[in-house]
């Protein structure tokens, strides 16, 4: 054997141990190309799954009574996501916290939403132009008073339980509804146009890549989660680590999921921070399993040992 | 259990000293051993070899089936990264348009997917063999730290797929990341920031960690079997545990 390297001690580490050839090159490269070939089969049999993403127009056209309901609610200041919390509003409907421990209080807003004016007034005054209705209605809710619009929208919100389509249009029983259903209508029109898609997406900057607040809209309907549930991809089917079609998904969140499957964390409503304050414990349990007694000694009492290293020990024996 | 007898005994095997600092290993013309980049030389150089690099000879038990799993997890990211350089160079929208596109999607996809399979039997395989005995335990936590930013990358990957899987998992995972109040700097609903994450940060962090704990195994070499354990020139065991 040749001379030994300065602070190499592995002839030492390894006295008594049998060395035998070994050519590491060829190794990864069976195994490089070994797993390329499975790769390129796995690809060409089974594809990778790509369901076309959801849209507002096509919630809009498909199911119009839930789109007007949620614009309604995004107008009342009704809605999931504008009772949501930070970050993206001040209030507190989704916030969570583990007695005085609130994360999402402490960091404060900073992705700012106004379900109101984001989702329904701003889009449809850049749709007025041409539209002298609209033009009017808008003026007639924005002069009105908070407690006449909170009226309007509540008569309105209340006869959408009995809406019926007529002429593709909702229509709702006759009532004091102030400019609201005008406004709706109008959004309904601009979402099936597909104008809506693009208009939530403005910003002040040409190019847009920050989906946040077409998807919060979208969220807070029902369309776009029955699209989930027809897909199995609800919380209660194991939520996001699934995805759409027969594939793996992200297998590797299985126990992060599992918590959601179980009480309390399934009917805690802070049952989010639960979930990450136990995967984070864990985390670091499996970080510093070298230095946890008992842990770092099952090895020994459960002797899978025996299996990976069998003949090794045969060679023991012998 | 005292830490002599556990397999947590994490103790930093001996060293034989390398040459002084200061002191030249070489005669030849032209060679100065004083320095910061000599010091940097001779400290890769005696702790990683090039023969510790690319071992020609090794243990025997390394010759079990529970070695290969590190060996085909690190070709599977080989591929993880060849096939994301291409999708990220034709552009996010390409695999959704194109049949050749979508093809490189899917190698990305399944490659994903082995890459886990096997890393996660690496993991498993490491902690039934104790992996992180005879001063092993930095080697051990780079490994838990590289499956943890594999994850989050994953992760990322399926927010920016930009279709139904990508606005169904963020809006679910949004409220799990706005529970810890950082929803604020890592908005899973803003592509352009997973985009960037994704196909940068992340694949350099988890290559750099990748090539760390490589350097970190060839240095130390695999650990000998649990029972078989490694006695010094001192006579006192520092690889103990396993079966009596």
């Amino acid at each position: 054997m040749s001379a030994r390297r300065p602070g190499i001690d592995k002839a030492d580490y390894y006295r008594g141990i049998r060395m035998t050839p070994y050519d590491l090159i060829k190794e990864i490269a069976i195994a490089t190309v070994g797993i390329l070939v499975v790769v390129l089969i796995l690809s060409a049999v089974l594809s990778s799954p790509d369901v076309p993403s959801a849209t507002i127009q096509a919630w809009a056209k498909a199911d119009p009574v839930d789109f007007v309901t949620t614009a309604a609610s995004e107008l009342s200041g009704q809605s999931t996501t504008a009772q949501y919390g930070p970050p993206y509003t001040s209030g507190s409907g989704s916030t969570q916290s583990i007695g005085p421990i609130e994360p999402e209080v402490w960091a404060g807003v900073h992705i700012p939403v106004d379900a109101p004016l984001d989702f329904v007034l701003q889009p449809l005054s850049q749709a007025t132009v041409g539209d002298q209705t609209l033009a009017s209605a808008l003026n007639t809710f924005n002069d009105a008073s908070a407690g006449q619009q909170a009226k309007w929208l509540n008569a309105y919100t209340n006869a959408l339980g009995s809406a019926t389509l007529v002429d593709n249009e909702v229509s709702v029983p006759s009532g004091s509804y102030g400019p609201v259903p005008i406004l709706m209508s109008r959004l309904l029109s601009l979402a099936r146009s597909g104008g809506l898609d693009a208009l939530l997406l403005t910003s002040d900057h040409f190019y847009q890549t920050d989906y946040t607040k077409p998807l919060l809209f979208m969220n807070d309907g029902g369309y776009f989660v029955g699209l989930a549930q027809a897909q199995d991809l609800t919380g209660s089917q194991w939520g996001m680590m699934n995805e759409t079609g027969r594939y793996p998904g992200q297998a590797w969140l299985w126990l992060y999921t599992l918590w959601y499957q179980i009480p309390p964390f399934n009917t805690a409503s802070n049952g989010d921070l639960l979930v990450v304050v136990v995967m984070t414990i864990l985390s670091l349990g499996l970080l510093l399993v070298p230095f946890i007694p008992g842990v770092r000694d099952i090895p020994r009492w459960i002797p899978v040992h025996k299996l990976i290293w069998r003949e090794h020990y045969r060679s023991m024996t012998k | 259990m005292s830490e002599a007898s556990g397999l947590g005994s994490s103790r930093e095997v001996p060293r034989p000293a390398g040459p002084a600092p200061g002191t030249s290993r070489t005669d030849s013309p032209g060679v100065d051993d004083r320095g910061w980049t000599a010091a940097v030389r001779r400290r890769l150089d005696g702790r990683l070899p090039l023969e510790e690099v690319l071992p020609t000879r090794q243990p025997a038990f390394v010759g079990s089936w529970v070695y290969v799993f590190g060996v085909v997890t690190i070709a599977a990211l080989v591929w993880v990264l060849v096939s994301g350089c291409v999708l990220a160079f034709m552009g996010s929208a390409w695999w959704h348009t194109s049949s050749l596109g979508h093809f490189f999607n899917s190698i990305h996809f399944w490659s994903v997917q082995m890459f886990f399979i096997f890393m996660v039997l690496h993991l498993w395989g490491q902690y039934w063999g104790a992996g992180w005995r005879d001063g092993r335990a930095k080697t051990w936590m780079v490994g838990v730290v590289l499956f943890l930013i594999s994850i989050v990358t994953a992760f990322t990957g399926y927010l920016i797929q930009q279709n139904f899987d990508s606005q169904w998992i963020a809006l679910n995972a949004k409220d799990a990341v706005n529970s810890t109040g950082l929803g604020g700097i890592f908005n899973v609903l803003n592509f352009g920031q997973m985009y960037g994450i994704h196909v940068m940060l992340f694949p350099i962090a988890l290559t750099l960690l990748v090539v760390l704990h490589i350097v970190q195994v060839r240095s130390r070499g695999v650990v000998r079997p649990i029972g078989d354990p490694y006695v010094p020139d001192s006579g006192e065991s520092v690889s103990t545990g396993g079966p009596r």
